[in-house]
Order: C-alpha cells, then structure tokens, then sequence
C-alpha cells in the first residue's frame, strides 16, 4: 500500500459549529509531518474523519488511496493513537493490546514485540487504570504500531510525556519516518515538533492556514533580515543605508538590516573598512514562525465578528 | 469475522469483574432456588402418625401423582365382556368435573389403570383413562344415558346412547389391564376450590363435596363374579360415601377425582421450574455483565479503537452478541443443571414430591434457560449499544425481562394481568421452564404463579427473541448512522 494519507474538501458541521471548513492537505511518505493548530481547529475532527468514525458532510480522506471503511484488517495499514485515555481501565496493558492483534489476526508475539519497542516492559502485565498519562501514550503507540502499518497518526502524543519520554517519542517518529513510512503528529504546541517535523500542515477554524516544509516555513517567517553585532554602529549604519538597505537599532552595538543579503553586507562594510564582530541571517524559530501565521488567523478571526 | 468474534472473547475474558459477574449466577441461582425449601418446614400426619395424604400421592402409569378417589360398586371380570348401564343425569349443582359412569380397573389399589365412560357435571360425556386421556362424547340434556364399557383382548370401547338401543362409539383405546379386572360403576366429586387473586394476594377456600346418581338397567356380559361389592377407592373422608341398591337400581354416593395432579396453591408438589426460582437472579448478574460489556466501552470511548480495528460496525455489534450470547448460555445452562438436582434433593428430604419430567423436558428446561440468558444478554447488547449507559440500560432490561416475570409469579397480580405480562413483555420466555402439564379435563387454577404460562415454551421464547431482534435493528441502524 502507498504510505499516504490525502485529505480533500473535509466539510463538517456539529450543529451550528463549523468543525470542518474545506480541510484538504496531503501527508507524503517517508517524513514526519506536524498538523499543528489551536485546539478546536479541526485536527482530531480530520483524524477521526480520517478512520472513518465521524462521517464528513463533504469532501473525503483516503488512506493509500482507498477509504478507511474499505479496509480489510486496518490496523496492517493505519496505525492511529486518538485518545490514550481509551482503555478499560481493570485490562492490563498486555491484554488490551492482544484483543487489538487478535482482532487483526496477529500472533501474541507481535503484542510481546511492540511491548518491547515502546519500553513498557514489565509494566504492560498491569492494569491499565493505574498508568500515567505518558504510560498509556506508550500504550497507545504500541497498539498502533500492532500492524506494523505503513501509515501512522497520532493525535497529541506527547501529551503528559516526561523530558525523557518527549525525547523517545521524536526519536521514534524521526525512526518511523526514515522507514518509509507516512507519520502524521498532532500538536496544539509548535515546539513539540520542533526538530522532529519534516513538513507543517497549520490549521485554523477548520482549515488549512499553511502547507510547507519547515524550512520554507522559517525562512517565510525569517524574512530578509541581517543581524549585525559592531562597536562601530554609526558608520556601519551609514553605508549600508547608502546601499538601499533599511536599518534598525536593536541595542548598543546590534543592528538589523532588511534588504541585503548576507553576503552583500559583509562586503560593503569591508569595503567601507567597517570593523564588525558577527554577521548572521535572521533565523525565525518555528514557534515564530507559527505565532505569526496563527495571529493572522486570530486577527481574520477577530475581524469576522 | 472470526478474528473480531476472537477479539471480543479476549476483552470478555480479559476483564475480571466480568468473568466473576457471570460466574456468580450459578451460585445465585442455586442458592436462591435452595432458599424455598430450605425455609419451608411442615409437618404433616394424620391421626395415627401416618403420612397425609398430600405428601405421597399415589402415582398412576408413567409415575405421575395422581388423585384416585371414588365410590366404586364393583365385580371382577374375567377376560373379555362389557358392562352396560343407564346412568341419571348429575344434578345441575353437581361440581363441573363430578363424574359417575362405568369403569374397567386393574385393581382398587389408588394409582391403577382403569378406562372408564363416565358422565359429568357440566362437561357432557366422556371417556376417560389412565388419568391424563380424555375424549369427548356426543353432548345431550337428557335426565339419563346409557353408557356402555366392552373389551375384547387389550381394546377397549366405550359407547353411549340415549335410548338403549342405537349406540354411538366414543372412543376405542388400546389398555392392558390383565386377565382379571374390577369392573363396575363409579361416582366421584373433586374438591370445590375457590381462588380469589387480587392485587397483592390470593385467598383461597374450598372444601368437600358429594355427588349421588342412580344406575339402573345394568348389564353384564362375559364371565363376572357373584356379587356386587362397594370399596372406597383411596379412602373415603365422608360417611355418607357408598351405596344402596333395591330392585336393580344402585344409588351410588361419592367424593374424589380420578385425575392427575397438576401443581397449584398448596399443593406439596415441586416441579422442575419451581426448582429454578432463582433464575430470575442469575438472569440479573448476567444482564448487568452483558450491558457492561458494551456500555463500558463507549463510557470510556474505546469503541472508537473497536471500530478503527474493524470499520464494519455492524460487525463488531454482531460479534459482541456471539460471544456475550454464547458465554450466556454456557452459564445458563450450567446454572440450571447444577440447580435442578440439588434444589429438588432439598425439596425430596423436606418432605415434598416431585412431578416427574421426561429426560427430554428436562433437556429442553436445562437448555431453555441457557437460551433465555443468551437472548437476553443479546437484548442487553443492543439496548447497551442504544442508550450508551450502563446504569440506563441496565433498568431497561431489568424492568422489561425480569421485573414482569416476578410480578407475574409471585401471585401479586390476578391472573388477567399476570398472563398479560407474561405473553406481551420479553419475561414470556420464562415459559421456556415450564413442565407443568395442563389438562383440560382437569379443573384447576393453571396460573402463572403456579407455573402456567400463557404461551408455549417456543411461543414465550419467541417473544423474546421478537424484542431482541428488533432491539439488535435499531442498535445496527443508529451505531451506522452516529458518530463514533
């Protein structure tokens, strides 16, 4: 099966509430990608939509191209982990996870292998009501990866994870990803995903707000900006401006300049024999990068009303 | 969907709680079957220390308790002959079912086979035998009939006439009853019984009665003894029993029944159902089981891990009913064949007797309880998918299974409203535990709470099963159409 999820046209309404508003994106294999966005933009909605549990007004998700419900044994070909706090609570670990295999027809063994790939260990013989909250995420990444399917989605995974438990979490979707597989990450929070995330959906009001690569992202976000660190501000500030290149004060001995290229800068101030300490691009973070698009969407929002 | 019916047997199996709920209605109907004759202590003896006669009934062919009480003016008959007489008319405040007629018996010993051809009080004529066979003759307002009993080797014919002489065959029935018979004429008149069921209660009064006929223009052929002999057939309670002749015609006073005896109010007779009284508690823990089966899982939005692992929903409600109605039945049936016995072993010790019931009645109650539990079960299923509540669901079934089977056996409801309740309500499949026989040549109360239900056994269980699929409809209809 192609490892992709496709999402087009995803209309839905819960009453008078607009959950959906024409969610369309694509999740490519072989990379992580973040749909990140403000809670109640829609993410779980697509997701459940996705796995065919909630119906769409209009529109249609297909995994590898077909629809969910046309799946035989689903979980060889979606693994999903929507709600971790979804379990009977008196089920140990290691029982939850059988029904799941043997409702795939899946051996016990593959049960005992994915207790061992998310380090439940000895604890998946306990009963599930007593797990933590980043426990049952393992749980339910494990219950996902039962049929070592070639697509994964995980609404908020990193939800109640420890330091420790963040870091495994990237390390396995990064691990997921390099394996061909198609991983789709929920997060209300953009810094989870940092360094993780190979490509961004952003979502807002039901949905999609942007579509890029992360680095397309920051570097939108980044804009065309040079920082400048001199003790020679005033001349620094002087040749530039002779250039085209508009300069602002950031601090005693900081400026930024927007128009210029790097390149341009460092070779107009040795030119003009400018002393200066460091030249360096302006390099947004993805939290930036992410509060910017999102305000736009706050202010379309705020404008509606 | 054998792997999903797996998957549910895992979750089934996974959760204690609900093994130990289902386990549990095995000891719970054991116990609660015990408990009726556990507190019940009578005793029972007439004046001289003997046993009354309540408690051990003689027993007719086939081992069924029987009533075998007449006045019997007799001869003994040897090989074939007849025996013919004009029997007058009871008088019109005879009992319905007082008879008097002439009757062919093994001996006089209660509980013997007999074929008798008989007139009655309100049911016309009839022809009767080994207490449970019954035909019907041709109806007549005439003060007196002829009656006629003839046998040639094991066949037997009885007659009637109106005038003597042109002869109307009522019935011809095959009867070993040995080479030498007591053969004669019989009157007898059953208990007056008057039951009055109201809301809340029964009131029940009655007491002897006597019923005296004429026989005259009797005549026998074939080889019979010198004298005519009166005998008190199972012991006469009244002196004013027995007979008189002048001239050739008999005036015969009697009291008694030749019936079976079927259960009702006071008797000390148990039959298989009332051993499985406590069913109704079983059938409790089970449906608190099943409902938490599905219930639980949309409590803690788990069915939508349950329908991602397997999007045909119908599927899933399919295997759910499979494996809840399957482990159902199991506990059904293991309940009632382990309460049958050692309730009925109680009730032996305690004094009571039993109704006997073939193996295959047995067979059908012992497996009419696992279906009862398995429907039901599937019937809590769909409700559960329905409301989505254990607490809700629970009450549903509750009220709808049980509650209108207790209401209707406990006698707290005139039979009017307890028939209703247990033709109409899913609780008519109780009758799927109903041995008791109703006889319709026997006069007695045939109420639920003696365990006669309106409906058969298959008609009661399909009433259930009528709820449980139109139950599992709706429950596939609205998990297709709602939001997981």
């Amino acid at each position: 099966m192609e490892a992709t999820i496709e999402v087009a046209g995803l209309r839905k309404r819960f009453g008078g509430t607009t959950a959906l508003d024409g969610m369309t994106f694509t999740v490519g294999a072989g990379q992580v990608t973040g749909f990140v966005g403000p809670n109640g933009a829609g993410k779980s909605t697509t997701m459940r939509v996705v796995l065919g549990l909630d119906a769409a007004d209009s529109g249609h998700a297909l995994v590898g191209g077909r629809r969910y419900r046309e799946l035989s044994r689903p979980l060889t070909h979606v693994g999903s982990l929507l709600d971790a706090g979804a379990l009977q609570p008196s089920r140990s670990a290691r029982n939850h996870l059988l029904w799941l295999a043997h409702s795939q027809g899946l051996a016990a063994r593959r049960v005992d292998e994915v207790i061992e790939i998310t380090g439940l260990g000895s604890a998946a013989k306990r009963k599930a009501g007593g797990f933590s909250l980043g426990m049952r995420q393992r749980l339910g990444i494990a219950a996902a990866l039962l049929g070592d399917p070639p697509v994964l989605m995980l609404d908020e995974p990193f939800n109640g994870m420890d330091p420790e438990g963040i870091i495994w979490m990237r390390t396995f979707l990064r691990q997921k990803a390099a394996e061909g597989r198609a991983v789709l990450v929920s997060s209300h929070l953009m810094s989870e995903l940092q360094d993780t995330a190979d490509h961004l959906v952003v979502v807002g009001r039901g949905k999609v707000i942007a579509d890029a690569s992360v680095a397309e992202l920051i570097a939108a976000a980044s804009g065309d900006r040079v920082t400048l660190r001199t003790t020679a501000r005033q001349p620094a500030m002087t040749v530039l401006a002779r250039a085209g290149a508009v300069v602002t004060v950031d601090g005693a001995d900081t400026i930024t300049i927007a128009g210029l290229p790097a390149a341009t800068v460092i070779a107009l101030l040795t030119d003009g024999g400018v002393p200066f300490t460091e030249v360096s691009a302006h390099r947004a973070s993805l939290e930036e990068a992410y509060m910017e698009l999102t305000r736009e969407a706050a202010e379309f929002r705020a404008g509606e009303r | 969907m054998r792997s999903l019916i797996h998957a549910e047997w895992t979750k089934f199996r996974t959760v204690r709680g609900w093994i130990v709920g289902m386990l549990l209605a095995i000891p719970l109907t054991v116990l609660i079957g015990l408990l009726g004759p556990a507190t019940s202590n009578f005793s029972c003896a007439g004046p001289n220390g003997e046993s009354c006669a309540g408690r051990n009934p003689p027993t007719g062919p086939g081992d069924i308790p029987v009533i075998d009480a007449f006045t019997f003016v007799h001869r003994t008959l040897t090989g074939d002959g007849s025996i013919t007489a004009r029997v007058a008319a009871l008088p019109d405040n005879a009992e319905p079912w007082a008879k008097a007629g002439v009757i062919l018996k093994q001996g006089t010993e209660p509980g013997s086979s007999y074929a008798a051809v008989l007139l009655t009080g309100h049911h016309g004529v009839r022809m009767q035998h080994n207490y449970t066979e019954d035909v019907a003759g041709p109806s007549s307002n005439q003060d007196s009939q002829w009656l006629r009993l003839s046998r040639k080797g094991d066949s037997l014919t009885g007659e009637v006439s109106l005038d003597g002489e042109r002869w109307v065959t009522i019935s011809t029935v095959q009867l070993g009853l040995g080479e030498r018979v007591q053969a004669g004429m019989f009157v007898s008149s059953p208990q007056h019984v008057e039951i009055n069921r109201s809301f809340g209660g029964v009131d029940a009064t009655g007491g002897l009665t006597l019923a005296t006929t004429t026989f005259d223009e009797v005549r026998t052929d074939g080889d019979w003894s010198a004298d005519w002999q009166g005998a008190d057939v199972g012991g006469s309670p009244d002196d004013a029993t027995g007979f008189t002749e002048s001239g050739g015609e008999f005036t015969i006073t009697g009291t008694g029944d030749i019936v079976p005896i079927t259960p009702s109010l006071g008797s000390l007779g148990k039959t298989v159902e009332s051993t499985l009284i406590g069913v109704f508690a079983g059938l409790i823990a089970v449906l608190v089981v099943a409902t938490m089966f599905v219930t639980s899982e949309f409590r803690r939005g788990l069915v939508r891990t349950s329908l991602a692992a397997n999007p045909r929903r119908g599927q899933l409600l399919a295997a759910k009913a499979v494996v809840i109605g399957s482990v159902s039945f199991v506990v059904g049936v293991v309940a009632a064949a382990i309460t049958i016995p050692v309730v009925e072993n109680l009730e032996v010790a305690k004094g009571f007797f039993l109704f006997p019931t073939s193996t295959l009645t047995e067979l059908r109650v012992i497996g009419g309880t696992g279906l009862l539990f398995a429907v039901s079960a599937v019937l809590a299923v769909a409700v559960g998918t329905l409301l989505r509540r254990g607490g809700g669901t629970v009450t549903v079934v509750i009220v709808g299974i049980v509650l209108p089977y207790l209401l209707a056996i406990a006698s707290m409801l005139p039979p009017g409203p307890a028939d209703w309740l247990t033709t109409v309500t899913p609780a008519a499949a109780f009758a799927l535990q109903q041995t008791a026989v109703e006889y319709p040549q026997v006069a007695s109360d045939y109420v639920t709470a003696d365990g006669f239900f309106p409906l058969s056994p298959a008609g009661g269980f399909a009433v259930l099963c009528v709820y449980a699929a139109v139950a599992v409809g709706f429950a596939f209809a609205a998990l297709r159409r709602r939001d997981a």
